[in-house]
């Protein structure tokens, strides 16, 4: 059976790697995003390196009017759809401070654009009653903390709609993962110190193991399952005095 | 952000740099960037990649496959795609890079830059002999450099010299199928592993020395000659890693020479032939990833020379030397070379080569000082995707094509903003 997997944020660090390994794997490929450049040199490269076939979709989290057409595009595609979303924008918190409208566009890339796309493809899935929704939240979304809260509310909604969507798509055979990374070492955390850093490439191994086994919320790397339990659970009169 | 401070190192982890790097993974990003050398995955030994004190680029985020066309056989890719990728990708299809160094991380950058050789240099050449077309990103500006041009030659094995290596298209030959039909045979001595590389028609052709074997022993190895088939072999396992650097008396000389004795005698004496996936026969140290750390923190030198055919019994002398100074490590690699060539700074000629690691110690950087002064004497050449100890009057004489190769460089980069360590330790750029 022809299988496909559309990829919300195609040209992000974890999502270049996640497709790279799912062209190899022979998938049909939807790469949707807004740098077309980007996109077609994406594409190219699954086609070389064995995609079933490779299309270009301009896809904008701030801005739904398209996805209609998007829907019907994919209506017409047979077989197994799957759609993995890598959307979101981490601004500087200060950044945010010193504009707070900024919430607006953070809350739309992680959260209200994929919710919304996710939203109209759902009933598709269901008919078929097959393949996968992957979508990647964060530790951060965790617990609210004082250097990017904003950020991890809009991943905290977005895990959260997950949770519910697989909820409901788990009866009808559609599989919904909750992918929470660490910091990961893309063109977005360049040049940071951050603790526990993964590669992008082992992020993408991790996915596809976690779909194979259909897990329902994973962490990569897994000892941020261990580290947000602990930080879950300090009270919150002393989380508030800390900064972590 | 564009540019981190970087602590970084060559493959060898003995010569070491700190500067920024930018690490672009778009055109856009790159275009952003001021002009610095551009390096892939470092797997160069030495300092070629370094700039101290300096900027550089890593390109191995810019790394797609852009076309390809059936029919010719030609490849378009972006210069930090890997080679072990590409053949990972087009072997099923039955096509792989016409040429393949050592390992599968090496980027089509750095392949070009270094003008690597594999296991067929007899049959094929080198690998810029493969290459029909380059774009270099030269003073902001793209620039398309086809074979048979000047800029052509300055660029391939040019460490980079000429410009950014952005994209290329290589020339893919035909293969059976993903896995190697490998046969092994033993060479007791020196004259018989000669014999039997000199004698090879294989398609691909590389001897394993045992560099600590003395007396009537030395030069004693395994000849492994491949050709591409198809079939059902078990997939590679995937690549384990070194988790730290090991201690130093890791690859001491007992230690080494109980495996070279266990390694020798594990193909039996009448030979044997056995099926191996591709990846195992080409890049057999790219299963243990960071293999570099088992020589622990203070690294290691490869040392590698090619000498001219009638030369042979000078590498046997230096052979001689290195089995008698107890400092060899189990990697060394003995292959006959033929003349083929691309660029002005190429290493190839026709000769025999040896490769050999040894772990950075005083001893052992004496002994490769004395290794490098020999292989000048019988007329060979230093290899510079190797080399960290070399001195430029030494290089100089042994690339007769070096003036030439400063002309194109200096119209090519006259600020002089792609020097790197390499470069300025050799005086590549204006040694005389």
């Amino acid at each position: 059976m022809n299988s496909s997997w559309i990829i919300l944020g195609a040209t992000s660090g974890i999502a270049r790697a996640v497709i790279r390994k799912l062209a190899a794997q022979g998938h049909g490929m939807f790469l949707a995003g807004r740098n077309q450049t980007e996109l077609e040199a994406i594409a190219a490269d699954c086609r070389l390196r064995g995609a079933r076939m490779a299309e270009v979709m301009t896809f904008d989290a701030r801005d739904h009017s398209n996805y209609g057409d998007l829907i019907t595009r994919l209506r017409d595609e047979e077989g197994e759809l799957n759609c993995a979303v890598f959307t979101g924008s981490m601004p500087e918190q200060e950044a945010i401070d010193a504009d707070p409208n900024m919430i607006e566009g953070v809350l739309a890339d992680s959260l209200t654009g994929p919710a919304t796309f996710l939203q109209m493809l759902a009933p598709l899935m269901e008919e078929r009653g097959c393949g996968a929704i992957a979508g990647v939240g964060s530790v951060a979304g965790d617990r609210g903390r004082l250097g990017n809260y904003v950020y991890g509310a809009a991943k905290a909604g977005f895990a959260t709609y997950l949770s519910g969507l697989r909820n409901r798509l788990g009866r009808s055979g559609v599989h919904v993962m909750t992918i929470k990374p660490g910091p990961v070492d893309t063109p977005m955390t360049y040049g940071m110190e951050l603790p526990l850093m993964t590669t992008p490439d082992a992020v993408a191994d991790d996915i596809l193991n976690g779909l194979a086994r259909k897990t329902n919320v994973l962490y990569t790397r897994k000892i941020w399952r261990l580290v947000m339990g602990i930080i879950r659970v300090i009270p919150e009169p002393i989380f508030k005095k800390m900064s972590i | 952000m564009d540019w981190k401070d970087t602590d970084y190192a060559g493959w060898g982890r003995a010569l070491r740099a700190k500067g920024a790097i930018a690490r672009p993974d778009t055109r856009a990003a790159l275009n952003r960037l001021e002009a610095a050398p551009a390096f892939g995955m470092r797997r160069s030994y030495g300092d070629a990649a370094l700039n101290s004190d300096g900027r550089a680029v890593d390109m191995s985020g810019l790394d797609r496959l852009i076309a390809f066309d059936p029919d010719t056989g030609q490849l378009q890719v972006e210069a930090g795609a890997r080679i072990g990728e590409i053949a990972a990708a087009f072997a099923p299809r039955g096509w792989l890079p016409a040429v393949m160094p050592g390992t599968g991380f090496a980027t089509i950058g750095g392949c070009i830059a270094q003008d690597v050789h594999g296991k067929n240099h007899h049959h094929m050449g080198s690998f810029g002999q493969h290459v029909s077309q380059i774009t270099l990103l030269q003073n902001g500006q793209e620039i398309s450099v086809k074979p048979g041009t000047r800029l052509f030659k300055a660029t391939v094995g040019g460490l980079g010299q000429t410009g950014v290596i952005l994209r290329a298209t290589i020339k893919m030959q035909r293969c059976a199928g993903d896995v190697m039909l490998v046969t092994e045979r033993r060479a007791p001595d020196w004259e018989t592993h000669l014999a039997l590389l000199d004698a090879s028609t294989a398609s691909y052709t590389v001897g394993w020395i045992d560099a600590t074997a003395t007396g009537e022993a030395l030069g004693r190895g395994i000849v492994e000659e491949g050709e591409s088939a198809s079939g059902l072999v078990r997939k590679p396992k995937g690549a384990r890693k070194v988790p730290f650097d090991a201690p130093h008396f890791a690859l001491a000389a007992p230690v080494v020479r109980a495996f070279n004795q266990a390694y020798f005698y594990r193909v039996p004496a009448r030979g044997r032939s056995v099926v191996r996936p591709l990846q195992d026969f080409f890049f057999p140290l790219d299963k243990i990833h960071d293999w570099n750390r088992l020589y622990g923190k203070r690294g290691f030198h490869q040392f590698q020379c090619v000498v001219p055919l009638e030369a042979a019994d000078s590498l046997r002398a230096m052979l001689a030397e290195i089995a008698g100074s107890g400092l060899a490590s189990p990697l060394a690699v003995l292959k006959r070379m033929g003349p083929g060539r691309a660029g002005y700074l190429s290493f190839p000629m026709e000769g025999y080569t040896l490769a050999i690691d040894f772990p950075n110690r005083p001893a052992a950087r004496a002994l490769i000082k004395r290794l490098e002064a020999r292989a000048a004497e019988a007329g060979g050449r230093l290899y510079f995707a190797k080399d960290s100890l070399a001195q430029g009057a030494q290089i100089a004489a042994m690339y007769p094509d070096l003036p030439k190769w400063q002309t194109e460089v200096a119209k090519a980069d006259p600020a002089g903003a792609l020097e790197t360590d390499m470069t300025r330790r050799l005086k590549l750029r204006s040694a005389t």
